[in-house]
């Protein structure tokens, strides 16, 4: 059973995780994507303002949307999302974090431009095992309400 | 790369550009993002996108790619004039991103920054607030991604000014 629209009411929605990350990953992302000393190299991280070899903080969005994928969008009639009002990168990503996910629902309310959908805006927090956070995001995904998916079943 | 005393509100760079291959965007979505409209053709084409359609954090993670190698072409040439480059600082975040239209399969998308504001840090005096509006246009001339970015940028003299 996909869930819906109606499965998104404001509050609390879930933790997630945890998702360990290696060493090896931090290095080929940021190789691949965002080749800065500080994500790369040990002794230029070490002198940057974040004191140590630190993921690239679009590989941990890019974690923390796969963590919301195995968490829920894999089984949620999402439509895919607008953006996202504002993302924090608050502490560093390290070599063997192990992050989970907390996802809240902020608002939820029906599309008025597309009446069989609703959006449903979440605050998505990822900490590390000591509690730390790392990272914090608003943003909305387009959510096909239930009469929505039984129409496009009966279509 | 520059210094903030360099920088000017509207200064603008061409990041220039990057193609989004069916094989690129699959394999950044079995990673990070495998929603069934970035995995399939016919999938995509089924959904809102209208065909197999990139990750928006594939699009966020290649315009990174595109600011980190022109930072890079900015300091060589700034080391090839024998001036002083600086190392810019982390970003603490981004706001108003928007993914505007999809990018699809075989779609080329041209980068660009634009300064929006500076301002001193009062945590950091030897740092500068930059923020900048980065977008990607696509080879038709849409607009397709836009995300207004907060970077620390290093001040010329350390910000231990005598004044």
């Amino acid at each position: 059973m996909m869930l819906t629209f109606e499965d998104f009411p404001p509050g609390h929605f879930g933790t997630f995780g945890p998702r360990h990350v290696t060493r090896e990953e931090l290095l080929a992302f940021a190789e691949e994507f965002d080749p800065q000393p500080m994500h790369l190299d040990e002794e230029a991280a070490k002198r940057s303002m974040l004191k140590g070899l630190a993921g690239s903080g679009w590989h941990l969005c890019s974690i923390m949307m796969r963590m919301m994928f195995d968490g829920y969008i894999g089984r949620t009639a999402s439509l895919g999302s607008p953006g996202v009002n504002d993302l924090r990168w608050l502490s560093p990503l390290r070599p063997g974090d192990d992050l989970t996910l907390d996802i809240d629902v902020v608002e939820a309310r029906v599309s008025r431009s597309r009446p069989t959908t609703g959006i449903v805006t979440f605050k998505a927090t990822v900490r590390n095992a000591a509690g730390e956070v790392l990272c914090e995001m608003v943003s909305p995904i387009i959510v096909q309400r239930r009469e929505g998916v039984a129409s496009e079943r009966a279509g | 790369m520059r210094f903030f005393e360099d920088l000017k509100i509207g200064q603008r760079r061409e990041l220039g550009s990057f193609t989004f291959t069916a094989e690129a965007i699959k394999k950044f979505a079995r990673q990070f993002d495998p929603q069934r409209f970035h995995l399939d053709e016919e999938e995509g084409r089924k959904s809102l996108f209208g065909g197999l359609a990139a990750s928006g954090w594939h699009i966020g993670s290649a315009c990174m790619k595109l600011l980190v190698t022109d930072g890079q072409r900015q300091a060589k040439e700034a080391a090839a004039r024998g001036e002083t480059v600086a190392t810019w600082g982390p970003s603490p975040g981004f706001r108003e991103l928007r993914w505007i239209k999809p990018v699809l399969a075989g779609d080329t998308i041209s980068f660009a920054s634009e300064i929006e504001s500076l301002r001193a840090s009062e945590k950091r005096p030897e740092w500068g607030i930059l923020q900048a509006r980065n977008t990607g246009t696509n080879q038709r001339g849409e607009l397709v991604f836009s995300f207004l970015s907060t970077a620390f940028v290093p001040r010329r003299d350390g910000g231990a000014r005598g004044d």
